[in-house]
């Protein structure tokens, strides 16, 4: 049964795959059928960008119904949800008029609720449901009220008369259309402060939905976020491109900040979701900045960049959450300080994982690292905009990226280093198996696709250069290099992945050769760690993942503001000896506690005033029933 | 064609076999500094011969992630080595990268690095790989920023167009960003390559170690490569430090009188660079660690204020 | 930073001149050949402390400073053993050292080194015989040389370094 809904999800995926590699090709069409949706029927429309997430939608929904169909993870409850979660992903960027758009949102965060409720026994998942569903709605509250202000001010409900009515509105309406949707689409994307939802939910999913849910629908969030910036509502002002690059800086530091002192696997991965995303709209931003200057070259590269970055992130997020799945399955906790060793008892899930780790860590010359490379060249040629203020906000951006993408690769030590390596730290650990063959093969192909594009950029660059180009409604072609070197902005950058990866392979081999023919010593003596000749070695003297963040964790103190708890039980009979201690240093959420506790707080107690109008007594109600008639005849 | 593949061939000599004698120097220099008459500046030479001489003890802790790992160091020096502009200013594989490049291949090496510190299971190793990546991460925006400052005057992050720009308008340079930007520069190497304050390469109490703790475990022909990696690292930023900052004397004609000359001026860039190391890692104590992101900090914020300094001064 | 220079420029090298013979006591039948061959011009040496009284450490450690330098002739200490070719065992072997020297030996690679310092490292010194004690270095290591001295002095420690590695001074 969950079986027939992971095929049914997978075909989905290829149907969507070809339709949106035909749509970035170039073929556009139209599908309306009046009759199936209230106020405005379904009407899809396939362009270049709407192609580009199709891609993404089935090309990780593919491997990911694989991968369910191998796994055990699946439960019943998943079995109608799961395909139900593909369609609707594949509609929303098809939908052409509100009533498509917002009815396909609703169907995936519903779909997604029911697929993150998983498990009901646990009080994590419920809670971490409620959350999600909650914050969710908030954002399609905002997104409602944007989207009909723009139909009652435009007239139309379809997005195609917006592009056109757009120029006639006022910048004020303009701008507050701009926000509502924007709120909208950055909650859904899980840009700080709205992403308290994602640690929770992608954790509490089973593995290939959390795959789907970071890899694809996060992603919708910011093609929303493209359409309302740029396609909508027109060029904006620059305010907009701030609001969004600061918003990204901001996200991918402190979620990389997160990710950094967790110990948990999935919830770690789900931080650098939030990174990434950061990442991405570091890009938008900056596209939309260059757009607004009139500079279209750089604002083709900055969105390139981005949409490269989006397709990346994809893939080796889905990769990642593939490979925490398998470990997770096969060890029986998310807590990395019970992994350890796996490398030596899962070697296919552990080298898939280490591809991933590079690539997420922009390591050349993988596709990491060609999408950061391209938004940093986009970044630095910022002094074509000669704003001193404009030029103060790229640099924080190209800080920001910088620092961002060293605290990501230490994350990612920490996160392949604590899992696999060296010994295991419990017995689960230690009995674990290798993958099932389905989800091995689903993770060996998501990493083929990494490396493929890593090193095929040149190819892939032109036609996401293609694609914002039809997004910004600029026609002017951008020369991107040849088939061997990426060149961007005539003789600014160059890059090419290929000759480096052919230059690291020659490099490998050398020292092999040069060792052999120097007649080096072959061969080695195995023996244990060396350990200042102490009797025994166990997995209690191995550096555990809160150890290994520790530096982190004092030098960003002021961020974590970590609360350091040590309770030393001695023993009974004399002082000196200990017999138990117990260290913990959990980190506050900043976020929890100066944003959402005090705004529930406040609500509750508005709620809690305004249960005074429930007096339960008749007469009252009578009275205010009265009281609104009266009203609505002196407005009448 | 072929005076291409002879030149990048002729720089990966200059770096690989370079690079024993630039760490030899300093160390001999150190030890004059103290009064000592010191080891040979050919020291290194002989201790990587007889490493290969010796057979490996591996642990039993370890994978395979362990026993690739200098084989991964050396190929991002030697692929970095292709890509500076030691020689000329547009090598071999110029055309495919740029500083942002070599920042990450730096960035792979370390990647690797403090994956086999955490693979020997040893506190120790553990214990140098994180401490490696904080000083790893915490030095990257300070790179970018510093490299951004040379980039604005010379409008282009290609190496081989700064290097050439810079030595066709000297006066580019005459600039405080530029000096600005190559202190700033200057303490990035210090912590990239594990050289006072940030680290001490000669210590022997654990506790302090940073990059040694990390290489504990490595013996035989695997530390031979280890050790080479990092003479190579050493020499990859000296280089950059001196043939980006000072270009003049790197030629950008593959003829063979100007490439000698680029090498001679090079020798002595390097050598006045290995002398203000030498006696900077003599009179200056090692950093707490703690008090090492608050130098980085110092570095980040002179490299801002070059970036600034370029806007201001025209 | 200046005063420090400044003295060290005006002070200059103090090394002092190579000693010349040593009387190190050489056991077992190694090829003195192979071993210049291959530690002749590069030898990292890994000190043991086996138990000792410390007496041995301090004249090893002043090998180190300015007037001794044993680095000038290609021979350096090392922290971890497996960097290390030559095991330097100061102290006779107590039996809570016997199975840490033992690991520390099996942890260098080979081909190696055991030189045994003072009286106690060559059959326990004064402590011969204790109930503490198990014996030279070579109830637990097979030893290759041994410097006879209580303690020996830096200058005989280095000479017997060099006569094994057969340096030319």
């Amino acid at each position: 049964m969950a079986a027939a809904g992971a095929l049914a999800a997978a075909a989905i995926g290829l149907v969507a795959l070809v339709l949106g590699l035909g749509g970035v090709a170039g073929s556009a069409w139209t599908v309306v059928v009046d009759w199936l949706v209230p106020l405005g029927g379904l009407e899809l429309t396939l362009d270049p960008l709407a192609g580009l997430f199709l891609v993404l939608v089935g090309g990780v929904a593919l491997p990911a119904s694989f991968y369910a169909a191998g796994s055990a993870e699946r439960s019943a409850r998943g079995a109608l949800a799961y395909p139900v979660f593909v369609a609707s992903m594949c509609v929303v960027p098809l939908a052409a008029n509100t009533m498509t758009f917002v009815i396909a949102w609703e169907l995936m965060s519903l779909a997604s609720y029911f697929l993150v409720l998983h498990e009901p026994e646990e009080r994590a998942s419920v809670r971490a449901a409620w959350v999600y569903a909650v914050m969710t709605h908030a954002g399609l509250a905002c997104l409602l009220a944007g989207m009909l202000l723009m139909g009652a001010w435009t007239g139309s409900l379809r997005f195609a008369d917006w592009r056109a009515a757009a120029p006639g509105l006022g910048a004020g309406a303009r701008g507050v259309v701009f926000v509502l949707l924007a709120a909208g689409f950055a909650g859904k994307a899980g840009v700080i402060p709205l992403h308290v939802w994602l640690p929770l939910a992608h954790p509490a999913a089973p593995s290939h939905v959390s795959a789907l849910m970071s890899g694809v629908m996060i992603k919708l969030g910011v093609y929303g976020l493209l359409r309302a910036g740029l396609d909508w509502l027109g060029a904006g002002p620059a305010w907009w491109g701030v609001a969004v690059l600061l918003a990204g800086t901001v996200s991918s530091v402190i979620g990389v900040l997160y990710a950094l002192v967790d110990n948990d696997l999935k919830k770690l991965l789900a931080f650098s979701s939030i990174e990434n995303v950061g990442i991405i709209l570091i890009g938008v931003g900056a596209g939309m900045l260059y757009h607004g200057a009139g500079l279209e070259g750089l604002a083709l590269l900055a969105l390139a960049a981005a949409l490269y970055h989006t397709l990346n992130h994809a893939t080796f997020k889905a990769l990642l959450f593939l490979g925490a799945g398998a470990v997770v399955h096969a060890t029986g906790t998310r807590n990395m300080e019970a992994m350890g060793g796996l490398i030596k008892r899962m070697p296919w899930t552990a080298a898939c994982f280490l591809v991933g780790s590079a690539a997420i860590a922009a390591l050349p010359p993988l596709n990491g690292f060609v999408s950061e490379w391209l938004t940093f060249v986009a970044l630095l040629q910022n002094t074509r905009i000669a704003q001193p203020m404009l030029n103060l906000v790229f640099a924080l951006g190209v800080a920001g990226l910088a620092l961002t993408s060293g605290l990501a690769m230490a994350c990612f030590v920490k996160a392949f280093g604590i899992t696999f390596l060296a010994l295991p730290r419990g017995d689960a650990a230690a009995r674990a198996h290798e993958a099932p063959p389905a989800m091995r093969a689903a993770m060996v192909a998501l990493a083929v696709v990494c490396v493929a594009l890593g090193l095929g950029a040149t190819l892939v660059v032109p036609a996401l250069v293609t694609v914002a180009g039809a997004l910004t409604g600029d026609r002017a072609p951008v020369a991107v290099g040849d088939w061997l070197t990426l060149g961007v902005s005539g003789g600014f950058a160059t890059l090419s992945t290929l000759a480096i990866a052919v230059a690291l392979g020659a490099a490998l081999a050398l020292p092999l050769i040069a060792l052999r023919l120097a007649g080096a010593a072959r061969g080695q003596r195995r023996y244990e760690t060396w350990g200042c000749g102490r009797m025994l070695q166990t997995p209690r003297m191995e550096c555990t993942a809160t150890a290994f963040a520790d530096p982190f964790r004092r030098v960003f103190g002021f961020f974590y503001r970590p609360e350091k708890r040590l309770d030393i039980t001695f023993h009974p009979g004399a002082r000196y000896f200990v017999q138990r201690i117990e260290y913990a240093n959990p980190t506050r959420s900043i976020f929890d506690d100066w944003l959402y506790r005090p705004a529930l707080d406040a609500l509750r107690s508005v709620a809690h005033r305004a249960r005074a109008i429930q007096s339960g007594s008749a007469n009252v109600y009578l009275a205010y029933i009265f009281a609104a008639l009266l009203l609505l005849l002196a407005l009448a | 064609m072929i005076a291409t593949l002879l030149i990048a061939l002729g720089q990966v000599l200059v770096a690989g076999a370079g690079a024993p004698l630039l760490v030899g120097v300093v160390r001999t220099l150190k030890a004059r500094l103290a009064g000592r008459r010191g080891p040979s500046p050919w020291q290194p030479y002989a201790d990587l011969r007889k490493l290969l001489g010796k057979k490996p003890v591996v642990s039993t802790t370890t994978s395979w992630v362990f026993r690739a790992t200098p084989y991964v160091l050396v190929a991002t020096m030697l692929v970095t080595a292709l890509v500076v502009p030691i020689l000329v200013a547009r090598p071999a594989l110029g055309f495919a990268g740029n500083i942002i490049l070599l920042m990450y291949l730096f960035m792979l090496g370390t990647f690797f690095l403090a994956l086999a510190g955490l693979d020997s299971g040893s506190a120790f190793g553990g214990m140098g790989s994180s401490r490696e990546v904080v000083v790893a991460a915490l030095a990257e925006p300070t790179i970018i920023l510093a490299v951004f400052a040379v980039a604005l005057r010379a409008e282009t992050i290609n190496l081989g167009g700064v290097v050439e720009r810079l030595a066709r308008e000297p006066l580019l340079a005459a600039n405080p960003a530029h000096l600005l930007a190559f202190v700033a520069f200057f303490i990035v190497m210090l912590a990239e390559t594990g050289r006072l304050p940030v680290d001490n390469p000669a210590t022997h109490l654990e506790l302090t170690m940073i990059h040694e703790a990390m290489v504990l475990e490595y013996s035989g022909r695997y530390l031979a490569l280890v050790e080479w990696a990092s003479a190579m690292r050493l020499f990859v930023f000296m280089t950059l430090l001196a043939n980006l900052f000072f270009p003049w004397g790197v030629t950008s004609l593959p003829e063979p009188l100007p490439i000698l000359l680029g090498l001679l001026a090079l020798a002595g860039k390097l050598a006045v660079l290995a002398a203000a190391l030498a006696v900077l890692e003599t009179v200056v104590a090692k950093l707490r660690l703690f008090r090492v992101p608050e130098l980085l900090a110092g570095s980040f914020a002179l490299a801002l204020l070059s970036v600034t300094a370029v806007f201001l001064v025209p | 930073m200046r005063r420090q220079l400044r003295i060290a420029l005006r002070t200059g090298i103090v090394t002092e001149p190579p000693p010349g013979r040593s009387d190190v006591e050489r056991l077992g039948a190694r090829l003195a050949g192979e071993i210049q061959r291959r530690f002749g011009r590069s030898l990292a040496i890994r000190q043991v402390d086996a138990g000792s009284c410390n007496g041995c450490e301090l004249e090893i450690a002043g090998l180190t400073g300015p007037h001794y330098d044993l680095e000038r002739f290609g021979l350096s200490f090392v922290a971890s053993p497996r960097h290390a070719d030559c095991l330097l065992v100061t102290g006779p072997v107590t039996r809570n050292m016997a199975e840490a020297l033992r690991r520390t030996w099996e942890a260098t690679p080979d081909p190696k080194l055991v030189i045994a310092v003072g009286d106690c490292g060559r059959d326990g010194g004064i402590f011969r015989g204790s109930y503490a004690v198990v014996g030279g270095a070579d109830a637990v290591v097979p030893v290759d040389a041994v410097v006879p001295g209580c303690p020996p002095s830096p200058a005989a420690i280095l000479a017997a370094l060099l006569d094994v590695i057969g340096r030319r001074r």
